[in-house]
């Protein structure tokens, strides 16, 4: 297994990375709030069993999703409501 | 061996010296699935594009364990599946056939990737179902295919011998 968290694709020139779970909830507001803001962002889907979300882990420290990457900032972030609030506190203004 | 076999219609398919088609599907690995497009791959360098049967299919299973066997998913080109099995069918075949050390498997389940490489087969019995045909695409790192085969039968099982020889000749 590979320990490190692999680099996004080449051609993705997204302002953050999005880790989410299909169907959940909390991931699909943090995209509202993303496309609301016009926030660009590169999804990394990851599966619904928990011991299979190593690589949110090692991100986080936990293994809940959503979790974003910020490549503007260099933040890394899990919970929604904290996600959604820290994404109107920086791109409310627009991009 | 000889066996009874399916002949598979003649195909205009992608051929050595042209260069690959480029594409962007969702890649899923041991860790999770992003959009990736094939010429993030060659960045990287080498590409053995493998279009395959879906996942669970006995051919599908015999291919990896081939690979498995020759040491294939070892380099020197990034292995990388292709079929029309969903992204949570590809995790399990991942883990279940012990293929970690592929690059990913991509998940097309509209078969359009197929479809542009000229490798599509309809499924007969399986109304509405098509996947892909066995084929193999060699890639250099700038996206010409250095060496093909494609299967022209069903089933049939690819020419190894001539792609370790190909992937020594990288």
């Amino acid at each position: 297994m590979t320990q490190s968290v692999p680099e996004e694709p080449a051609s993705v020139d997204a302002d953050l990375t999005l880790y989410r779970l299909q169907g959940c909830p909390f991931c699909e507001r943090v995209v509202r709030t993303l496309q609301d803001l016009d926030v660009s962002y590169h999804s990394r889907f990851v599966e619904p069993l928990h011991s299979d979300r190593n690589v949110v882990k090692r991100l986080s420290g936990s293994r809940e999703v959503p979790v974003i990457v910020d490549h503007n900032t260099g933040v890394t972030m899990g919970e929604s409501a904290r996600i959604v609030k820290y994404l109107y506190r920086t791109y409310r203004g627009g991009r | 061996m000889r066996r009874k076999v399916v002949e598979l219609p003649e195909t205009d398919h992608v051929e050595a010296g042209e260069q690959a088609p480029d594409f962007t599907r969702p890649l899923v690995t041991e860790a999770f699935w992003e959009d990736i497009a094939l010429s993030d791959l060659l960045d990287d360098g080498p590409v053995l594009l493998v279009f395959h049967p879906m996942d669970g299919a006995f051919p599908t299973t015999y291919v990896y364990n081939e690979f498995l066997d020759r040491g294939i998913l070892e380099g020197p080109a990034q292995v990388v599946g292709l079929t029309i099995s969903t992204p949570y069918d590809h995790a399990r075949t991942i883990e279940e056939e012990g293929i970690e050390a592929a690059r990913g498997l991509y998940a097309d389940p509209a078969n359009e990737v197929a479809d542009v490489y000229g490798v599509t087969h309809d499924l007969d019995g399986m109304t509405g179902v098509e996947e892909p045909r066995l084929s193999l695409f060699l890639l250099e790192p700038d996206g010409t295919v250095a060496w093909t085969w494609v299967a022209d039968a069903w089933p049939q099982f690819p020419d190894y011998d001539g792609l370790e020889d190909a992937l020594a000749g990288l």
